[in-house]
């Protein structure tokens, strides 16, 4: 072969085996870092893995919050209107945490099926909503607008 | 009155860019001189316009006008007149106006200071800038008018400003992120213009250099406000997220970044020539990406996307007219620019490859990582969010990469190096460098634990500061006072980097040593953390111009020294109701004390969050150190020179 040509045909398999190699660890890594999210009753029909970092969330059941007198540990209930899924957390909840309002929670679920949760969002500024977040919020806002969900109802 | 008067005159306007996008672009092909130095005059037209259509609406903000949609959703009686001026781009319709003013803005300051292109170029620039004027004229009367009237039910009293957009943060963000990636216009501009002429020589390449470094300097400034804002403003101490919305604004950095150093391989030694006009054709798209990922409300739902698809399809449209317009014109015309010229292994040019080629890997996979989401969601492959992991998993070791190479790179000379040269200079500052990432991480370290993350990050500070002291003394020696004959883009170039230095020191040690604690405190409660006893004495409350809130008190001592009194808050707003944490941070360059206040407990006890932050300051420093290199490089006395190009008479229709 030509040595220039020979020169090139390096250069391009260089280029293609580092191109495919940046290519086969990006989707790794994208695979490995999905955090997929669930809706409550989700969770609760079990289509949700274990000890899998995962996101559910919906509007935080009335009554439902439980402080410790003692620690930042609290748990709550949150509802889509059909499941209820229980999250617990450790830490500051954020400002627009509520009852009767939409929260997102990333953790991991444990075998009685409560999310230990990891981080709490509550619905904070259009900016700073990730997609899903907003997505499962208006979802729930729907719902509760259109008369669907009623805290006694859901608490059952 | 006023707000009819701001529309007409934003509908002259969008005659005007029309004009402008045509008649000197024809004019360039006919020949017609008089038709092409039109372009000036209509691009300051275009301002007069634009800008009387921004004072009407900023005008309208002041009267508190709620017959206007856009003022009665973001404003009211009760905010101060600073936030009623910056409210005027705090949301959608008023920020692409904002767009369009400080595009309009740049383009009449490529009419002044174009005198020494040939006015066939200048002509094709103006022209293209106009077109993209066209473009967001068109985008805000069709879809997103801010002069849509409220009739007639005239709202009494309009909603609020929501209160995190309330603060000097965000009042010189926005403008300063636009002019960031508005200003990348003027390159993309210029590489259509170049294009569509065939032409591109170093004098042309020398000429867009101070735009390039402006337009970067203003982004950077943009970023690192965004970053500080949210750091002090969200409340729980993060300064990047890797949020999609940061991404936006970070691709067009770094490929504006990698375009910086490009084009100065063109300038001075003609190579790369395709390559850089590629790039500044994606600076300019990222940007416009970033405005549509931002604005479109794409992010916040793909659904609430697909169900009001008007503002949504008309960016997806003019996104694929530019970027697939371009590329085309690029494929057409880009290989004949092309031009061999030959560098070794050990050159400057393949230093500034290996830069080029770590910024764009680090920007695609920002890409990939930001629209995976979307297009899973689209695809309907489930709700996914990718995690910051992915990000840092990329982003860190390419970063290091990128400052090894720096340091290398510092000793090469164009074309080809002597690579005995380099190695005999490489041996000291390396040395520096691994002696300092032993020793200083064990004394800043606050427990005096060894990091690896510390120890790599000292590293890599080290050894570019030391790199760039060594070709100092090469240069100069150690007489400081010739400092002052060093070209303005060497001094800027060296400061951006030792900025660089700064800003992955802040990054790495804040991140190694961050010490966060979220815990319950009753009134009298102490906690130690990093060394400071944290005092609560309690919450009082305070009235604030439109809110009222909670505030606490924390006592900070060291070694029975006080260090602080901090006053964090916890604050409701009185016009939307919105609740809001206040941080009270002590700063200091080695290290921020940072208090925020979380919800009220039972028996008067607070969630209270402390947290002690070692060189997290250097960050926005190292970051406003890089904005003045930037600028201090663009002020270099040979871009101030008038010389006609040579290539003036030689550019074909």
């Amino acid at each position: 072969m030509h040595p220039i040509r020979k020169q090139r045909l390096q250069v391009v398999l260089l280029i293609v085996v580092a191109s495919s190699l940046a290519a086969g660890l990006i989707a790794y890594m994208l695979g490995q870092n999905a955090n997929y999210f669930f809706t409550p009753s989700q969770v609760i029909q079990g289509e949700a893995p274990e000890n899998v970092t995962i996101r559910a969330g919906g509007m935080v059941v009335e009554g439902s919050i439980e402080r410790s007198l003692d620690s930042l540990d609290v748990s709550f209930w949150v509802t889509d209107g059909i499941g209820n899924l229980k999250i617990s957390y450790s830490g500051i909840l954020p400002d627009l945490f509520a009852e009767g309002e939409a929260a997102i929670a990333t953790g991991k679920l444990d075998s009685a099926k409560i999310l230990r949760a990891s981080q709490v969002l509550a619905k904070h500024d259009e900016n700073y909503t990730p997609p899903e977040v907003a997505d499962a919020m208006n979802q729930a806002y729907k719902l509760k607008q259109q008369g669907k969900y009623s805290p006694q109802e859901a608490e059952k | 009155m006023i707000a009819e008067l701001g529309h007409f005159a934003l509908i002259i306007a969008l005659g005007m860019a029309l004009l402008q996008s045509l008649v000197p672009m024809i004019g360039s092909f006919k020949g017609y001189s008089s038709w092409m130095r039109l372009g000036r005059s209509l691009s300051m037209g275009q301002l007069f316009f634009v800008a009387i259509s921004f004072g009407c609406l900023a005008i309208a903000f002041l009267n508190d006008d709620f017959s206007l949609k856009y003022v009665s959703q973001h404003s009211n009686t009760a905010l101060p007149d600073h936030y009623k001026i910056s409210a005027v781009w705090a949301a959608h319709e008023g920020s692409l106006l904002l767009w369009a003013l400080i595009l309009a803005g740049w383009t009449v300051a490529v009419a002044l200071f174009s005198r020494s292109l040939p006015l066939v170029l200048t002509a094709r620039i103006l022209s293209v800038l106009g077109a993209i004027s066209v473009g967001f004229a068109l985008f805000l009367l069709l879809t997103s008018n801010p002069f849509e009237r409220l009739l007639p039910m005239v709202p009494m009293e309009g909603a609020d400003l929501n209160p995190l957009l309330q603060d000097i943060g965000l009042i010189i963000h926005p403008p300063m992120l636009y002019m960031g990636y508005v200003g990348f216009a003027v390159p993309f501009a210029f590489a259509i213009a170049a294009l569509i002429g065939g032409q591109f020589d170093s004098a042309w390449a020398r000429w867009s250099r101070p735009w390039i470094n402006l337009a970067w300097v203003f982004l950077t400034i943009g970023i690192t406000l965004g970053s500080w804002w949210a750091y002090y403003e969200l409340g729980w101490g993060g300064w990047w997220f890797w949020d999609p919305v940061e991404n936006a604004s970070l691709m067009p950095w770094l490929v504006g970044t990698a375009l910086i150093h490009s084009v100065s391989a063109t300038e001075k030694r003609g190579v790369f020539r395709s390559w850089t006009l590629l790039l500044a054709i994606f600076a300019f798209s990222l940007s416009l990406l970033g405005t549509f990922l931002v604005r479109s409300g794409i992010l916040t739902s793909v659904h609430a996307f697909a169900s009001d698809p008007e503002r949504g399809v008309f960016m997806l449209m003019f996104l694929a007219i530019v970027i697939g317009g371009s590329l085309m014109l690029f494929a057409l015309r880009g290989p004949a620019m092309r031009k061999v010229a030959a560098y070794s292994g050990w050159s400057r040019e393949v230093m500034l490859l290996i830069n080029n080629v770590i910024l764009v890997s680090s920007m695609t996979m920002i890409l990939i990582g930001t629209l995976y989401p979307l297009v899973a969601d689209v695809l309907e492959l489930g709700k996914i969010s990718v995690g910051p992991p992915y990000f840092n998993f990329f982003f860190v070791p390419l970063t290091v990469g990128l400052v090894i190479a720096l340091g290398i790179a510092v000793f090469t000379q164009w074309k080809s190096t002597d690579s005995s040269l380099i190695l005999s200079k490489i041996p000291v500052p390396l040395l520096l460098a691994i002696v300092s990432a032993g020793i200083l991480p064990v004394y800043l370290a606050t427990d005096f634990s060894y990091s690896i993350t510390a120890g790599l990050t000292v590293f890599m500070t080290a050894w570019l500061i030391a790199t760039i002291a060594a070709d100092l003394r090469d240069k100069i020696g150690i007489d400081l006072k010739r400092v002052a004959k060093l070209s303005h883009s060497y001094l800027g170039m060296q400061l951006a980097h030792t900025g660089l230095a700064i800003c992955v020191l802040g990054v790495g040690l804040s991140s190694a040593y961050d010490q966060t604690r979220e815990l319950r405190m009753a009134p009298g409660d102490n906690a130690m953390i990093a060394g400071y006893e944290f005092n609560f004495s309690g919450v009082n409350p305070v009235d604030g111009p439109n809110f009222t809130a909670f505030q606490a008190q924390i006592t900070v001592t060291k070694n029975n020294q006080l260090v602080a009194n901090l006053f964090p808050e916890k604050r409701h707003y009185n016009a939307g109701g919105q609740v809001m944490t206040e941080a009270a941070i002590d700063p200091s360059l080695t290290r921020d004390i940072y208090v925020s206040l979380g919800e009220p407990l039972a028996n008067g006890a607070w969630a209270l969050s402390l947290q002690v932050k070692p060189f997290v300051r250097c960050i926005w420093l190292g970051a406003v150190m890089v904005a003045i290199g930037g600028l201090l490089a663009a002020t270099d006395r040979r871009y101030r020179r008038r010389k006609k190009s040579q290539a003036n008479n030689k550019v074909a229709p």
